[in-house]
């Protein structure tokens, strides 16, 4: 019951802002709406008890990435777009893309046996996942490093090249 | 129904926690704020409303209240209005996992989150969001220019403050507040040693810098208050703001800056724990604090405006230090009781950034960026490499 | 219940209570301020003259290189937490670990520094 009550008060706080970030022609609301939709997620994570990757997702999405998109707004040209509208050229596409993906989902959904009763849930703190990653996926951990590195240097030599 | 309970204790607690960072938090901490800045500039501050000056911040909220609310109308209204409660809320919500003290064996700590530290930074870095939605929806140019100052000086220094927190979880191997406090109980009668500054000198000492200067600039206070410079951006983001809005924005940054000094408090200088030093230095600190205190009073100092609180704090110390040795000395432990410890050190932390910031210029943007990257990121990243090398040779 | 939803019921709590206690001093101005409604009053400040154009214009791309340089060493600081934290059982292998991952992450930082990523000019 509880469960159920926060299930969906979740969902709302997700889903709602997400509505607006798609329909609303300020692009600086749809950026902040984006707020809202992360922390709606952040709570979902709780509840399926991962609580150290529910702070990495207000730390890097609600604090890190919104900033990023903010300022990418804001320095470019029409300036802080409060005049520009939205306008979706390819809306036949994306609406045939939305439904067939939504098609896949419920196919998931109605198709896969749900287990009577909830296994145990696995643990998601933050010591499993150090030693997830230091000591079974020692690869993908540097790599991730090496992700990192590209990125940041792909970053750069666009900008400068604006600059 | 036990989750009904919860909620209603958790709604108890929220308004304890909100009265108290509205009252201690920005009530005192405004009061505090002039009244330092009054003593270091030979003026007197607030003195007229109440004893000393004590209930003006009442005054002048009660006066804010009935101030009028003006929304420029080129703003964009509803993130112009929402943008002093995310501040605001983000403040409150550091305080969650901030433990004041020990009763017997409850720890007071509205709840002692397992991922703590992290979640505090991740309440921290939602300010910039507000500020930045704050100057934004003003439309107007000092606005959006403290706005973008502010929010590009408190991404640059959320690494050093986040490498100041992992250096304290690395030591530890937790992330718990409470948890990382019980670290540094000590034993004996240099238990004060086996605090994080004093631990691993001088990396515990390195670390505990690095995060202090990361959070100073992270709450905007000088010498780091680019965002806010009165001289050339008015107000920075609140500069179109009025009234109780603008008096929110004042809330959510005062609440910050005390829970950064609280954070700062627990990771490094033991939280609530009582400094333990044998009993004949608490004696010697007593006899010091007279000593200044006598020498004030016989010298040409007295003329000087400055000296009240000195004396005030003197005072205080030379009567915390007799009561700590005759506590010591009867073999008590704690003396005090650990909410007073932390209290103290944590005012302590808040008057020393207050200090700071009515004695220190304001550094240039480039120059404060430039701190941020180029001098504590690596000092940082050495530093938890140096102390992780040392922890494994000394093992 | 578990302790993990307690405590973050407990700060679902603190998010509303906060928001409320937030609004309620606007309410309560709401209804002792006065309100007049005068052209000038709600015309943007600059400093007493008349605003010029609007504020919304483009800015410098600096800022958003600080931001993004900020959002990759973030990612990284976020892998260093579980790192911080089994750090101590796991000994030396984690230690050489991490000091691959970080001097591959240095590498990027000395590449923006050369490159001037972090200058203000």
């Amino acid at each position: 019951m509880g469960e159920l009550a926060a299930f969906t008060i979740l969902a709302l706080v997700t889903l709602i802002p997400a509505v607006v970030v798609v329909t609303s022609k300020n692009i600086v609301r749809s950026a902040l709406s984006l707020i809202p939709t992360f922390l709606g997620v952040t709570g979902i994570y709780i509840m399926l008890s991962a609580e150290f990757v529910a702070g990495i997702q207000v730390l890097i999405y609600a604090g890190a990435i919104t900033v990023l998109i903010l300022f990418v707004i804001m320095l470019t040209e029409g300036g802080s777009g409060v005049r520009v509208r939205q306008v979706n050229e390819q809306v036949p596409l994306g609406a045939t893309a939305a439904v067939w993906l939504g098609f896949l989902i419920l196919l998931v959904i109605f198709r896969t046996p749900w287990p009577a009763a909830p296994a145990a849930q696995p643990q998601y703190s933050a010591a499993t996942i150090g030693n997830a990653f230091l000591t079974d996926y020692v690869l993908v951990f540097e790599a991730t490093s090496l992700v990192l590195l590209v990125s940041l240097i792909g970053a750069i030599i666009i900008a400068r090249r604006e600059a | 129904m036990d989750w009904l309970i919860e909620i209603l204790k958790a709604i108890g607690l929220a308004l304890v926690v909100f009265t108290y960072l509205a009252v201690v938090g920005a009530m005192l901490g405004v009061y505090m704020e002039r009244k330092i800045s009054g003593w270091i500039q030979a003026r007197l501050g607030p003195k007229h409303v109440g004893p000393q000056g004590l209930l003006q911040t009442i005054a002048d909220t009660v006066k804010l209240l009935q101030k009028e609310h003006i929304t420029p109308r080129n703003a964009d209204a509803a993130i112009f209005n929402t943008a002093p409660i995310i501040v605001a809320v983000a403040g409150l919500l550091d305080w969650i996992v901030i433990p004041f003290g020990k009763l017997g064996d409850r720890v007071l700590v509205v709840r002692d989150l397992n991922i703590g530290v992290l979640y505090f930074a991740a309440m921290a870095s939602l300010t910039v969001v507000g500020i930045l939605a704050g100057g934004w929806s003003s439309n107007n140019k000092y606005a959006l220019l403290g706005g973008l100052r502010s929010a590009s000086q408190m991404i640059s220094y959320e690494i050093p403050l986040a490498l100041g927190i992992l250096w304290v979880a690395m030591v530890t191997g937790t992330l718990s507040t409470v948890g990382i406090v019980e670290a540094q109980v000590g034993s004996g009668s240099w238990a004060v040693l086996d605090w994080f500054v004093f631990q691993w000198f001088p990396f515990g000492f390195i670390a505990f810098l690095i995060f202090l200067v990361a959070a100073t600039a992270e709450v905007n206070r000088v010498p780091f208050d680019l965002p806010e410079a009165e001289s050339e951006l008015v107000a920075g983001y609140f500069a179109e703001y009025t009234g109780m809005r603008f008096a929110l924005f004042q809330l959510g940054e005062y609440a910050e800056a005390f829970a950064m000094a609280a954070l700062a408090t627990i990771m490094f200088l033991g939280g609530w724990l009582e400094p333990g030093l044998p009993a004949i230095l608490w004696l010697f600190l007593a006899i010091g604090a007279v000593a200044a205190a006598a020498f004030i009073m016989f010298s040409g100092a007295r003329q000087s405006l400055v000296v009240r609180p000195i004396l005030i704090l003197s005072l205080i110390t030379a009567a915390v230090g007799v009561i700590m040795f005759f506590g010591v000395n009867a073999g008590r432990s704690p003396v005090l009781p650990s909410p007073v410890w932390f209290l103290v050190k944590m005012f302590a932390l808040v008057f020393f950034l207050m200090w700071m910031r009515w004695t220190y210029p304001r550094l240039r943007l480039d120059q404060l960026l430039g701190f941020s990257w180029k001098a504590l990121l690596p000092v940082g990243l050495v530093n938890l490499l140096i102390t992780a090398l040392y922890m494994l040779v000394r093992r | 219940m578990p302790k993990v939803l307690v405590d973050w019921l407990y700060v679902g709590v603190f998010v509303v209570v906060g928001i409320i206690m937030a609004a309620l001093p606007l309410a309560v101005v709401w209804l002792l301020a006065p309100r007049m409604d005068q052209p000038q009053k709600t015309l943007t400040y600059e400093s007493g003259v008349i605003p010029f154009g609007q504020a919304w214009a483009q800015f410098n791309v600096r800022y958003y290189l600080f931001a993004l340089v900020f959002v990759v060493f973030d990612v990284e600081v976020i892998y260093l937490y579980p790192w911080a934290i089994v750090f101590r059982q796991l000994g030396w292998f984690a230690f050489v670990e991490m000091l691959i991952f970080l001097s591959i992450l240095l590498v990027g930082l000395a590449y923006a520094w050369r490159k001037g990523a972090l200058e203000w000019t």
